[in-house]
């Protein structure tokens, strides 16, 4: 374990090596440590609350009368509309703290991110602000998620012409 | 049932994705474009679709169930339309949630005003 240093220390320190060593040392008292338990344990804890309540809102519209597939749509676009909600109101970066991936591997995570830039670059405008920020975490995802399937698409597409 | 099954089959990617982001620092959209792809290539194999019909929203929730749903949207567009259907059926499947992400979120940003980071 490192010493504990000031940053006085680090601010006179000369030796610019030296001085990495002590600011890194530094870093690593003051970073919060949580223990491995613990991260697992509300990852699995919220990210599971979270496909619970989607799984009773797919029972909720299968209730109401909404077909398979259907019932599956109106899930996601109830969480999506939750986490955004959740997102302005600043709750779901607290959730985020505690809930780790649990917060991040569910659609919600996904909808927390397009909303939290959306809301944070609003001062730089209409178009290169919102307009281009929501995209941060969204095109990526969308990117990727549309290429991949797209290769693999390719090559079932390959498979469908012999078979 | 179907709750205890979403809760704990959700619950252990999520535990699970835990553990890749504590082992390497990842940051969320990097482990976002991972459970995607991940999602499409189970599915391509033939292992997600299966599972997803047994686990539920457990399966559903999670973003690699969205990449299920993007290969299987390929996959039902190839069938019906061929070539075509490469270039059609990932965002006809990924529509829904994406559009009400984007929606959602551009009018929060219209009720919303930033705030400083907690």
């Amino acid at each position: 374990m490192a010493e504990k240093v000031t940053m006085q220390e680090i601010l006179s320190e000369e030796d610019p090596k030296k001085r990495n060593e002590k600011y890194n040392n530094y870093v690593d008292n003051v970073t919060p440590k949580h223990s491995w338990f613990v991260n697992l344990f509300w990852a699995f804890v919220i990210g599971g609350a979270i496909c619970t309540l989607g799984q009773a809102l797919i029972n909720l519209y299968r209730y109401l009368g909404a077909g398979k597939e259907d019932a599956i749509l109106y899930q996601i676009i109830t969480l999506v509309a939750l986490s955004v909600i959740f997102t302005g109101l600043n709750l779901y970066p607290k959730l985020a703290k505690a809930g780790g991936a649990g917060t991040v591997v569910p659609i919600t995570g996904f909808a927390n991110s397009v909303a939290a830039t959306a809301i944070e670059f609003q001062q730089e405008g209409q178009v290169f602000g919102i307009g281009c920020k929501i995209f941060t975490i969204a095109g990526p995802v969308i990117l990727y998620g549309i290429f991949s399937s797209w290769i693999v698409g390719f090559i079932y597409w390959i498979y469908t012409l012999y078979v | 049932m179907d709750y205890i099954k979403a809760f704990i089959i959700g619950g252990i990617i999520c535990l699970l994705i835990q553990i890749l982001m504590d082992q390497t620092k990842l940051l969320p959209g990097r482990i976002m474009v991972i459970l995607i792809c991940t999602g499409v290539v189970l599915s391509a194999l033939g292992i997600y679709e299966p599972f997803s019909q047994w686990a539920g929203a457990g399966a559903d929730v999670p973003l690699s169930g969205f990449g299920n749903s993007l290969f299987q949207g390929i996959k039902k567009a190839v069938d019906k339309d061929g070539f075509i259907g490469l270039f059609e059926g990932g965002f006809k499947s990924c529509a829904v949630g994406v559009s009400a992400a984007l929606v959602f979120s551009y009018l929060a940003s219209l009720v919303f005003q930033p705030k400083m980071k907690a």
